[in-house]
């Protein structure tokens, strides 16, 4: 494992790059628990002042520090994402192992409905929640929503999995020797599937705080809980383009693509490492 | 020939699944969340200044008929699948007595052109140098183009839009970042249309960035799997002409995938399409969409909701039609 | 012009390969593997020749003619050898992009496994004689398609294929088409890769007898690899048996089945099925051996029934044990002289051979 993760990282120019993407992240959202001020509070600082030693990405209009800020936003917008990313995992991964495993009229039922999913647009469905909830929206009811919405796309890369590790041998030795579907699932293809699983968190934990951003920035969300997306919304409320406080804007525009890039690359060079093919080749043998 | 007409009855019956289970939810949505949009719009009108009791109630009847809230569960749920078969969503609360219907009608022909004429660009330009990029592996300039668009692809529409705006809104303020045309133009002629081009140029711009890169990737990673197929091995080995190899033999085969790619992501374009035209204000569904929500207009929320989810579906069925025209081997199985 | 006018018949010998090596060369995660595919070939065909080469899966047999049509992509690369056809003034591998199309299907063609894939599925079986033989025979469009028409008749095939996708046809429909293809224009080689292995027993015969008679009519000469020896035995003239990337054995086709040297050939001559025999086949143990972790000396001795200590440390040479007989095994040749033996042992040492 960790021989694994040296090699990519020294061999794997989109692994190493994602990594340390992903790593200053991470290490920004673990220095909110350091805040000196209450993250929340505003006037705790004077307002607009330019990026300096003692504030280093300067003040907002509203009297607050925007490099502690963004170190809350960005822990709740990571923390968004992965709670969509591991609540839709359960839906994919159980719609696609059974779709896969189970095949003939089951799986057609499931894909048709999966394909349904796929092409639903989204986004005014999300609007329509939020206009029905209005100030009852949170945080976790966006995430619950999102996650019941955003589950197919994965399932889809789940069951073909599942239908390719159907008819390997393995599988019918587990059924002669009587284990129950439940455990061949488990035990047997779950090993093979938790790759996959992993490398499309990261492409569901993109989509999830894109989209938390999108909504937020048009204020259709809880605009109280400070994410990237509500910094940005803040922001733009107070006109900071037009009154040349770019600070504001351009630090947790910086912080979400650094976030984006390192999520997708990272997920690009699993999908390498998981892709069969390379993986065949890389053990020697002729592809 | 009968099996194209099977395809075609199997593929409009996906599209009466979408529109149904997507208008269903959206349904659900309206019906199982503990608010009342009437008694929202009520206390939104209330708030401001005394209104009588009376006054309320008549009010509170007129919403209930309005929205289509009246009956039992069943007699909304007909009447509200009524409303959608017949286009007709009742009035706009908030530019009334402007039917929902003429409001959508205004923004649709906008967002269509925006949305079509963009993610053609990003579709055929996208393809076009994937492909390439796949073939000519070693092609220093594609791989550069190949950086940029990884970098691109995983960006959603807001920030990519929003970047736009400020560079072009702010920083070289050379387009127009807002509105759909000129207001004081004469409705018809050159200029006009000069006009609502020059406004859609950076819409179309942040929606063709962020396609281009999603259709560049896919291109490139299907194209070098494709090289490696017999019938292309067999053409080089045939001395084929290497142009006709790449674009008919190679690039060709790729584009059926593309396609359904295209067929499956046109929700998402259309949701990037609708916060595109919130950032530059263009008038289309996307803004009216924003207004809409903003003023408390449920009819119109409700609509654009559904529309959008005809609309997609039907952009889809229209890309069934045409694929078997691509890939001879569809009519047949 | 890099090809030489056809007239000019000063040998017999149409192909002749030596000391061919193309090894796999892969770089993953760091590390540098080599599979050594072909090893050290040389070979000769002579004009209106069929020579068949035989082995199993994974013998280099597949690489080998890939290297000898030009047609290799990276990782496969050509280590050292020589490869001249006689219609070239020059090794194959010193013409340019643009020369070597130039002569692919007219001097030199090929005919593919009849797999699925071969022809293009979104192209008619048309369009796939417009790009491959247009530009090589210089006809004008009508009566090129006269030419292919007639072309079509002679190895029964009718003209209406030419509008049909390759879907809908069947595989051996797909293959007549590609034999045709692949002899329109009249080329002086034909390189045959197991043409007959996806099809069935009754397609197979009659497929054989086409590319049998394609060929005496065009009068070209022909490789014709297959794992087959039944299909050898109906077709080749001589036959080349390949082992692990390396020719272990080499004679005229009635030679190899009527006294086979190499205890591999004998082993495959042993394990076809005859009338009338009812003796119980006996496998070979073993696997084929890795070909990027070769065994040392000799690549069968770990599965051979006449293993000495010499197998195990020097690699036989292919000697010729009579003028149209060569065969590469220490248990045979010492007939020769064991000089030779030693002689290749030194010259192991020196590194010649890594």
């Amino acid at each position: 494992m960790m021989k694994t993760v040296r090699d990519l990282f020294r061999y794997n120019l989109e692994f190493a790059l994602g990594a340390i993407l992903i790593l200053i992240v991470f290490g920004f959202a673990a220095a909110s628990f350091f805040s000196p001020y209450p993250p929340m509070d505003s006037y705790v600082v004077a307002p607009d002042v330019p990026p300096s030693w003692a504030y280093p990405f300067g003040t907002n209009s509203r009297g607050q520090d925007v490099f502690w800020q963004l170190t809350l936003a960005i822990r709740n917008s990571l923390l968004f994402g992965l709670s969509v990313a591991l609540m839709s995992r359960i839906l994919s991964l159980l719609i696609g192992l059974v779709a896969g495993y189970a095949g003939g009229i089951t799986d057609r039922i499931l894909m048709t409905i999966n394909d349904t999913f796929v092409v639903i647009p989204l986004f005014p469905i999300l609007v329509l929640f939020f206009f029905m909830m209005r100030d009852n929206m949170s945080w976790p009811m966006l995430a619950v929503a999102m996650a019941s919405l955003g589950w197919p796309y994965d399932a889809r890369l789940i069951r073909s999995v599942a239908l390719s590790l159907r008819t390997r041998e393995f599988t019918a030795m587990s059924v002669f020797s009587g284990m129950s579907t439940r455990q061949i699932l488990v035990e047997e293809h779950l090993p093979y599937v938790l790759p996959i699983v992993f490398s499309t968190t990261l492409n569901n934990m993109n989509w999830s705080i894109g989209l938390e951003v999108t909504l937020s920035v048009i204020g259709f969300t809880n605009i109280e809980t400070p994410t990237i997306g509500t910094m940005i919304y803040w922001a733009n409320q107070h006109t900071a383009m037009v009154a040349g406080v770019w600070w504001w804007i351009l630090f947790p525009v910086v912080l979400v693509i650094m976030t984006f890039l390192g999520l997708y690359l990272l997920s690009v060079s699993m999908n390498e490492y998981i892709d069969p093919r390379s993986r065949l080749t890389r053990m020697g043998g002729q592809a | 020939m009968r099996t194209y007409a099977l395809y075609l009855v199997r593929r409009f019956a996906q599209f009466i699944l979408v529109v149904f289970i997507g208008i269903n939810i959206a349904y659900l949505i309206t019906h199982l969340t503990p608010v009342d949009p009437v008694e929202q719009a009520i206390s939104s009108v209330t708030m401001f200044g005394q209104s009588s009791p009376e006054m309320v109630e008549v009010m509170r009847k007129t919403l209930r008929e309005l929205y289509g809230l009246e009956g039992s569960a069943w007699e909304q749920y007909v009447s509200f699948w009524r409303r959608m078969a017949t286009g007709d969503f009742g009035p706009s609360l908030s530019a009334f007595p402007t039917p929902v219907s003429t409001l959508i009608w205004q923004a649709l022909p906008w967002t269509l052109g925006l949305l079509v004429s963009s993610t053609l660009i990003a579709w055929i330009v996208g393809n076009f140098l994937g492909g390439l990029a796949g073939y000519y592996r070693k092609n220093s300039l594609l791989k550069a183009l190949g950086i940029l668009a990884m970098s691109l692809q995983p960006i959603p529409y807001y920030i990519v839009a929003f970047i736009l705006l400020v560079v072009f809104g702010f920083l070289w303020p050379v387009l127009p970042i807002s509105g759909g045309a000129e207001m004081n133009i004469d409705r018809q002629g050159f200029a006009f249309a000069a006009s609502i081009v020059k406004h859609s140029i950076l819409p179309a711009l942040s929606l063709v960035l962020v396609g281009l890169g999603a259709w560049f990737i896919g291109m490139r990673s299907l194209v070098s799997n494709i090289v490696t197929e017999d019938y292309v091995t067999y053409a080089e080995l045939g001395g084929v002409d290497r142009r006709r190899i790449l674009f008919s033999y190679v690039m060709r085969n790729a584009l059926s995938p593309q396609l359904t790619g295209l067929a499956l992501s046109l929700g998402a374009i259309f949701n990037g399409a609708i916060i595109t035209e919130f950032v530059f204000g263009y008038p289309g569904m996307g803004t009216l969409l924003v207004r809409a929500v903003n003023a408390g207009d449920y009819s119109l929320v409700l609509g654009i909701t559904s529309v959008s989810i005809i609309a997609v579906a039907s952009a889809i069925l229209v890309i069934d039609i045409i694929y078997p025209l691509l890939d001879p081997r569809v009519a047949r199985s | 012009m890099n090809a030489r006018p056809r007239a000019n018949g000063a040998a017999d010998v149409m192909l002749d390969v030596k000391n061919l090596r193309a090894y796999y060369v892969m770089q993953y995660f760091g590390t540098q593997r080599e599979v050594r595919a072909v090893d050290d070939i040389s070979l000769q065909v002579g004009r209106n020749e069929i020579y068949g080469l035989a082995g199993e899966s994974s013998s280099g047999k597949t690489t080998f003619i890939k290297t000898i049509a030009a047609a290799i992509r990276p990782p496969l690369t050509v280590i050292g050898g020589s490869i001249r056809y006689s219609f070239l003034d020059r090794d194959i591998y010193k013409l340019d992009r643009v020369a070597l199309s130039a002569i692919r299907w007219r001097y030199l063609s090929y005919i593919p496994q009849g797999s699925m894939n071969v022809l293009n599925p979104v192209r008619r079986v048309r369009e796939s004689f417009i790009d491959f033989a247009l530009p090589h025979m210089g006809l004008p469009k009508q009566q090129f398609f006269a030419a292919i028409i007639a072309h079509l008749e002679r190895l029964q095939l009718t003209p209406g294929v030419l509008d049909a996708y390759p879907h809908e046809l069947s595989g051996g429909m797909r293959q007549r088409i590609a034999i045709a293809l692949a002899t329109v224009c009249r080329p002086d080689f034909i390189i045959a890769d197991e043409p007959t292995t996806a099809l069935d027993v009754v397609v197979q015969k009659s497929v054989l007898e086409l590319i049998r008679e394609a060929q005496r009519e065009i009068g070209s000469s022909m490789i014709f690899v297959t794992h087959d020896m039944a299909v050898h035995a109906n077709i080749s003239d001589r036959l080349g048996i390949m082992y692990a990337g390396r020719l272990v054995e080499e004679a005229p086709t009635a030679e190899i089945f009527r006294s086979p040297k190499h205890p591999y050939t004998q082993h495959l001559i042993a394990s076809l099925p005859r009338i009338g025999d009812l003796s119980a086949k006996r496998a070979l143990t073993g696997a084929p051996p890795s070909l990027a972790e070769p065994p040392s000396g000799c690549r069968f001795h770990p599965r051979c029934p006449l293993a000495m200590d010499i197998c195990r440390e020097t690699h036989p040479e292919l000697v010729s044990i009579d003028p149209r007989h060569r065969v590469a095994c220490h248990a045979v040749s010492p007939a020769v002289g064991p000089d030779r033996v030693f002689a290749a042992a030194a010259k192991q040492r020196t590194g010649l051979v890594q």
